[in-house]
């Protein structure tokens, strides 16, 4: 198989295993941590903290070399300005993640079991990133 | 604190999200963030789709062998609004392309590469998050 194929696939396993291990594909999870005044559950904060305890450091060192493995050059986001679109952007994002308690990637995992609820979520997900990319034109 | 919280699989699982990122850079040169990765599918000139593709199915493999093996194939909640998950959709959707990012593309690659528009996003985010989960279960009874 294509190299790269095969390394995004080895990626993308272990993510989708990390989601659904950590319990971020169940949006009463995700919901619990953004429910401050409730039942609070600080699991979310958790997952962030090891994934930042293992990518920091990886990062550190995967971008001491400026080409990947599979000899691509990095490409890595070249946008610096603290823009009024990020802002916005974040606004949005996280009002649509606190209705629902889905982010994109969990969205995505829970296609493994055909759960109907990202059947209506992920529709309107691309159908609002289309629509906003169409407006940026 | 909730009786759900589950302290040993979120470092579990987080550990592995945050290595699977550090792969994807290390042996693609790519940014394991989901909403980026989605966006691209749409590109045109449309290029990348194999690795996007490769990854976006093995995660969904992933996701799956787990909630196989751990009996969790039927999804926990029901009876969820349909018309709200419409609108969520709608706004994580725009909400991602006009930001540059999610929780994983900002708060796991962005903040390890020490990213201030990364850290900006993922403190706005949480915090719109948190003001819109007060407002649907606490301010609006």
């Amino acid at each position: 198989m294509n190299p790269r194929l095969a390394s995004a696939a080895l990626a993308g396993l272990l993510f989708g295993l990390g989601l659904a291990i950590s319990g971020m594909t169940e949006p009463d999870k995700i919901l619990g941590f953004l429910d401050l005044a409730g039942a609070w559950d600080p699991s979310l904060a958790l997952v962030m903290s090891a994934a930042l305890a293992v990518s920091l450091p990886g990062y550190r060192y995967a971008m001491r070399h400026p080409r990947a493995v599979c000899a691509d050059p990095l490409q890595l986001p070249t946008a610096r300005k603290l823009d009024n679109n990020l802002v916005l952007g974040a606004v949005l994002f996280g009002a649509g993640w606190g209705l629902a308690g889905y982010c994109p990637g969990p969205a995505i995992a829970n296609l493994a079991r055909l759960n109907p609820e990202v059947l209506a979520f992920l529709p309107a997900m691309f159908a609002g990133s289309l629509f906003a990319a169409r407006l940026s034109r | 604190m909730s009786p759900h919280f589950t302290p040993v699989s979120a470092l579990v699982g987080g550990a592995l999200i945050g290595l699977a990122a550090v792969l994807l850079l290390r042996l693609n040169g790519r940014i394991a963030g989901i909403s980026g990765i989605l966006n691209g599918l749409f590109d045109r000139p449309p290029g990348d789709l194999g690795w996007r593709l490769a990854f976006l199915l093995a995660l969904i493999a992933g996701a799956g062998g787990w909630f196989a093996l751990s009996g969790t194939l039927d999804a926990p909640r029901q009876g969820f609004s349909v018309p709200i998950l419409i609108v969520a959709g709608l706004l994580v959707g725009a909400g991602t392309r006009i930001g540059s990012g999610c929780t994983s593309g900002h708060g796991i690659c962005g903040l390890s590469r020490l990213s201030k528009r990364s850290l900006v996003a993922v403190l706005v985010f949480m915090a719109s998050g948190f003001a819109t989960v007060a407002l649907m279960r606490h301010g609006l009874a």
